[in-house]
């Protein structure tokens, strides 16, 4: 059975894993994971140039936005005016329309303001970006979001960096119901088989970080992520057997001695 | 010869002197970053990196420039 590709604002990816560029020991590590994960679509964030160093390694000339769709991001924003300012500036960069709305409300959990996050998704969308939108695992938020313009759908599985996995199995299912937008779980995945449970789940994508970034070898760890997602979402087409509470044989009884 | 009458701007948060009737493309040039890796904002609105050549800083100036760094 041949896949569909990841679909996001009209535009087709070949990989499910979204990788984060946070967090690596150095660039060269990054692109190093990056390139064995598979990924065509890398996060990003908008900070300020170093003035006094002016030699200072730069993202750009180790990960190539003409080779790999940059996802800028608003980390570090708590409310709807600097996530926007932000936005507007990652626009002005290279004309990216397609970015990565993460509004927090709490310093030490890192959990989605979701008021200022659909305050946001909405006001970026007339704005003429396509917002995929990092938010809480409820299914009703999630519908508003759909409702203003937000083009892909992202909950968190677990606080981000926190590497828990997917804490509600449930929220997710029921959002996966509900919704026709690109599902991308983002956040909390720690391993591979984190990723794996949630393209089993039916989401559309996972986006990975931290659990590649900081683990004691990011390159395997990128190459192990992405073979959990593309098992789980062939797992998950595959349509698995009805869980029993008791044993079948999958020998016959048949010409036994 | 010295220069008279620096006026003062802040870039990144750091205070900076410049001579009067600096561009912003003479600013972009001294700090050697490359134009198209970039965005600016003057005063809190963005600029159009078309046009820095026609901008001149004026006293007080409050300039921000940035680009990608890394991040989930």
């Amino acid at each position: 059975m041949v896949d569909r590709k990841l679909k996001i604002a009209n535009k087709n990816f070949k990989s499910r894993l979204i990788v984060g560029t946070g967090k690596y020991r150095s660039f060269r590590d990054c692109a190093k994971a990056i390139k064995v994960s598979g990924a065509d679509i890398v996060t990003v964030a908008v900070r300020r140039v170093n003035i006094s160093n002016k030699n200072k390694a730069r993202l750009m000339d180790y990960i190539d936005p003409k080779k790999i769709t940059y996802l800028p991001n608003t980390a570090g924003c708590f409310n709807a005016e600097d996530a926007i300012r932000t936005l507007r500036l990652a626009r002005e960069i290279g004309g990216w329309k397609l970015v990565k709305l993460e509004v927090l409300g709490d310093k030490k959990n890192l959990f989605p303001e979701m008021i200022e996050t659909l305050r946001s998704t909405e006001l970026l969308t007339k704005e003429g970006f396509k917002v995929m939108v990092y938010c809480n695992d409820d299914p009703l938020m999630a519908k508003r979001l759909e409702n203003v313009g937000a083009v892909a759908i992202m909950p968190l599985a677990a606080p981000i960096g926190s590497g828990l996995g997917i804490q509600n199995k449930v929220n997710i299912k029921i959002i996966r119901q509900q919704t026709k937008l690109p599902l991308i779980i983002d956040a909390g995945i720690g391993q591979a088989s984190d990723a794996s449970i949630a393209m089993e789940l039916g989401c559309d994508g996972v986006l990975i970080n931290t659990a590649i970034a900081k683990a004691k070898n990011p390159i395997q760890m990128a190459e192990a992520m992405k073979f959990a997602v593309i098992s789980g979402r062939k797992s998950f087409l595959s349509g698995r057997i009805n869980p029993n509470l008791f044993g079948f044989r999958s020998t016959t009884n048949k010409g036994i001695i | 010869m010295k220069v008279k009458n620096k006026i003062k701007i802040t870039v990144n948060g750091k205070q900076i002197q410049v001579i009067p009737n600096f561009s912003m493309k003479s600013l972009i040039t001294n700090l050697k970053i490359p134009i198209n890796k970039i965005a600016i904002e003057l005063n809190k609105k963005i600029i159009d990196k078309k046009r820095i050549s026609k901008i001149y800083l004026q006293k007080d100036d409050k300039i921000e420039i940035v680009h990608f760094i890394g991040g989930g």
